[in-house]
């Protein structure tokens, strides 16, 4: 065995993090590591990488007990850790990137050349090809990736920590990458994988263990689960049967008509002419290849963006043209695309975060009406399951998934009759996920009108009555519920016309 | 008018530079770990004073430049302390510096020397004017480029040094990381205190020389805020430089020339006050142009050396 951890557990004061793991990896194997958010997986790896200390429990590697301190002693073990938010150094170069800490030299300068053709030969063998001499901020996010992971094999590791590695790549790039981690195992290197997509990790890797509340609830072959078992033991119950009532929708809550927004400088068009309808009582699934005229349509009808030829209309009120505050006035709540970006403040507590865009129903003469802000702030945590320290706890210190749940808690307790969900579950668990989709179904069976864009074409499918696929700025068709498949979507999405389909 | 524009005022502009760049370059250096540090001008302040003050204790202009240098490294390590250590706003610890600076210098101007507004001492003497053998000869060229103070060389080589060290060795390259991406510098097990501790002293001993060719270089007296403004002006000139040696040099040599020609314009028929204002009225103009720089490199699309 490569690497053991025996009896691993760690309290935070009187929580308990991870109780009594046990955690092993052999040579050339890929395990993976699942389980909701606040399960213990990046605590159990961060005391792997030597950036936590455990409160009891040994860690044995190539046979021999280890103590960690710091990362600098995981890197010298073998250790390597590929972090979710990658560690890199844009303005600087590819193979700069690589060789940094082990910089060739030439006296006391720093021999570039030499590390470029270090960094070739190192691409070459492990089959992860790289331009050494590209500036890292031009390289697209899966060749960041790849930069990362010949940084962590240049470091000599033989153990690489994956954390959520395919989360902010494109369906391609994830396919290269799970080929490449099991070509790197057939050379000798082990991984261990973190994720939340289930359907990726029954794909790559040899074990799974599933964590949960801190324990280890078991771990299998992957070749002897399935999905649905996999999130049984995740979740600790069945995930409910998951039903799409029929509603029959009412009239039109937002149109939009003809709809164009011109390029910053006078390029091709973002959006191309769009119109699309959102009625009572259903959910309009957007979909699409990012970068094609999602984000710009999302802005158009949340007021953030400026049109420059088109209508829209919500509620029955012309809102063309208007601010943000007025779109809101007449009725929209937005899960914004970026949770972090737009829709919380990562240095503010929870309860302030919570109340974002309530102000008005919270407060009397200016003032703020902290009991009520406690009492309905504490419900919508409740009603989400949002797991948090306090109220007052940072927004910074909720996992993604729980800010996330938070955020849709908000935008919902406005209750208006238009809901823009944008991305609602990217990067959230599968007990999270369950939470908000049927918040988003619950509003939809109630009459409300739901524009979903999302770049999960199985969120596309289980949620939408009517789907659109956005090609190149333009509606490049439409699918209602019964004829959507996912070949019919990629077809468009890839930009064949919608006649072309049958 | 026509007296305006002849050699010695370029002459002239090497060493009223002299004090911008070594603080400018202070300032660049400390901009490359990620702190932005507004006390330039407080340390210069201390450094001109202490040059003074460790001329007439040891009666020596080595040993009061080098007093001066420790007093400022001093003061920056105060600075390195609260901004790295305790982890203040770099600007408030700064501005808090800045001050501390001008009441200090005036207090200890007359706890120690009993004079208020400024002291100068005739029997004490300079920097040193260094005669550059043959090259004094040469008609211009040597009008232009001998009879400096060494410090003004020093500024100049200076330049050269640290532009090779940032971007050709080793622990530059590792000092720029530490810069760009403190978190993942951390992560390579990097020491990131270790590099920012390092650069803010040392350009704390470059405001010391600063401060010493201001108060030992032209002249040999102190003047209760003497550097006026200056080292906001190097601030400037850091920004615009892009916070890379070369770069700092030319918008150093920019505000240093733009600085002698308002002196020149007192002579003329322009109000005195006026003219006074040119330097900075060039700064506000300088900064419009780098705004849009800076937008260019955050975006990445501006080579950050």
């Amino acid at each position: 065995m490569l690497l053991q951890m025996e009896g691993i557990t760690k309290r935070y004061g009187s929580l308990i993090a991870n109780d009594r793991v046990d955690f092993s990896l052999q040579e050339g194997e890929v395990h993976a590591l699942v389980g909701e958010n606040g399960a213990g997986k990046s605590t159990l790896m961060r005391i792997l990488y030597g950036e936590e200390q455990p409160s009891e429990g040994r860690i044995i590697v190539g046979g021999r007990e280890r103590v960690f301190a710091t990362p600098s002693d995981a890197i010298a073990a073998g250790i390597g850790m590929v972090h979710q938010h990658f560690m890199l150094f844009p303005s600087f170069t590819v193979a700069e990137n690589i060789v940094i800490g082990r910089e060739p030299k030439a006296g006391v300068k720093f021999d570039r050349k030499a590390a470029a053709e270090h960094v070739k030969t190192l691409s070459e063998k492990f089959g992860m090809p790289v331009d050494p001499w590209a500036k890292v901020a031009d390289c697209p996010v899966g060749v960041q990736q790849r930069i990362e992971i010949l940084k962590v094999l240049n470091q000599g590791a033989k153990i690489i920590i994956l954390d959520e590695p395919t989360g902010a790549l494109t369906p391609l790039e994830v396919e290269w990458l799970l080929k490449a981690i099991k070509r790197l195992a057939k050379q000798g290197i082990s991984f261990i994988l973190i994720s939340h997509k289930l359907n990726e990790v029954l794909g790559s890797a040899d074990r799974i263990t599933v964590l949960r509340d801190g324990k280890v609830i078991g771990s299998v072959k992957a070749s002897d689960t399935d999905a649905a078992a996999l999130s049984r033991m995740m979740v600790g119950r069945e995930l409910a049967k998951f039903e799409r009532k029929p509603v029959v929708p009412g009239e039109a809550i937002l149109t939009v008509d003809n709809v164009t927004v011109l390029g910053d400088r006078g390029t091709k068009p973002l959006l191309d002419r769009v119109s699309l309808t959102v009625r009572a009582g259903e959910i309009v699934g957007i979909a699409g290849v990012s970068g094609n005229g999602q984000s710009e349509l999302l802005q158009v009808v949340s007021g953030l963006r400026r049109v420059h030829s088109g209508k829209v209309t919500l509620g029955g009120k012309d809102v063309t043209g208007l601010s943000a505050g007025e779109f809101r006035r007449a009725g929209l709540a937005h899960i914004p695309e970026d949770r972090y970006l737009w829709g919380s403040a990562k240095e503010e507590s929870v309860a302030d975060n919570a109340i974002m865009g309530h102000l008005a129903s919270l407060s009397k003469g200016g003032i703020l009406r902290k009991r009520l802000i406690r009492e309905k702030v504490a419900r919508w945590i409740d009603a989400f399951r949002v797991k948090t320290g306090s109220l007052e706890t940072k927004a910074k210190h909720l996992s993604g998934g729980n800010m996330q749940k938070l955020i849709v808690a908000r935008e919902m307790a406005h209750g208006t009759p238009f809901v823009i969900a944008a991305e609602p579950t990217r990067g959230v668990d599968i007990g999270a996920m369950e939470t908000i989709h049927e918040a988003l179904l619950k509003r939809r069976d109630e009459g409300g009108a739901i524009l979903l864009v999302s770049s999960e074409l199985s969120e596309i499918l289980k949620l939408s009555d009517r789907i659109l696929v956005l090609y190149e700025g333009r509606v490049a068709g439409e699918l209602s519920a019964g004829d959507a498949t996912e070949e019919k979507i990629s077809f468009l999405m890839a930009g064949g016309s919608g006649n072309e389909t049958h | 008018m026509g007296t305006l524009l002849d050699w010695s005022l370029l002459s002239a502009t090497l060493w009223k530079v002299a004090p911008l760049l070594l603080a400018a370059l202070a300032g660049a250096l400390c901009a490359r770990v990620g702190i932005f540090n507004v006390a330039l001008e407080g340390m210069m302040l201390i450094g001109a004073f202490t040059a003074i003050l460790g001329n007439d204790l040891f009666g020596n202009v080595a040993l009061a430049v080098l007093f001066a240098c420790f007093c400022v490294g001093l003061v920056s390590l105060l600075f390195a302390y609260l901004t790295i250590g305790l982890q203040a706003n770099a600007i408030v610890v700064g501005m808090a510096i800045n001050f501390l600076a001008n009441g200090l210098t005036a207090f200890l101007l007359y706890a120690i020397f009993g004079v208020k507004g400024q002291y100068r001492d005739s029997t004490m003497s300079g920097l040193p004017q260094w005669h550059i053998p043959v090259i004094q000869d040469i008609p211009v060229v040597g009008e232009l480029l001998s009879g400096h103070t060494p410090l003004v060389y020093l500024a100049f080589v200076l330049v050269a040094v640290l532009q090779f060290v940032l971007f050709r060795t080793v622990i530059g390259f590792r000092l720029l990381a530490v810069g760009e991406n403190p978190a993942a510098a951390k992560s390579l097990g990097l020491k990131i205190r270790g590099y920012q501790y390092g650069a803010v002293v040392f350009g704390g001993v470059l405001c010391g020389l600063a401060g010493a060719q201001l108060s030992l270089g032209q002249v040999t007296l102190f003047t209760e805020n003497m550097t006026a403004g200056r080292g906001f002006i190097a601030l400037v000139a850091t920004m615009l430089g892009q916070s890379n040696p070369l770069g700092v040099m030319a918008s150093s040599l920019l505000f240093g020339f733009l600085d002698t020609v308002s002196t020149r314009l007192q002579g003329s028929s322009i109000p005195t006050h006026f003219t006074m204002m040119f330097p900075y009225v060039m700064t506000i103009v300088v900064m419009l142009f780098f705004k849009d720089k800076t937008y260019l490199r955050q975006s990445g699309r501006l080579d950050g050396k």
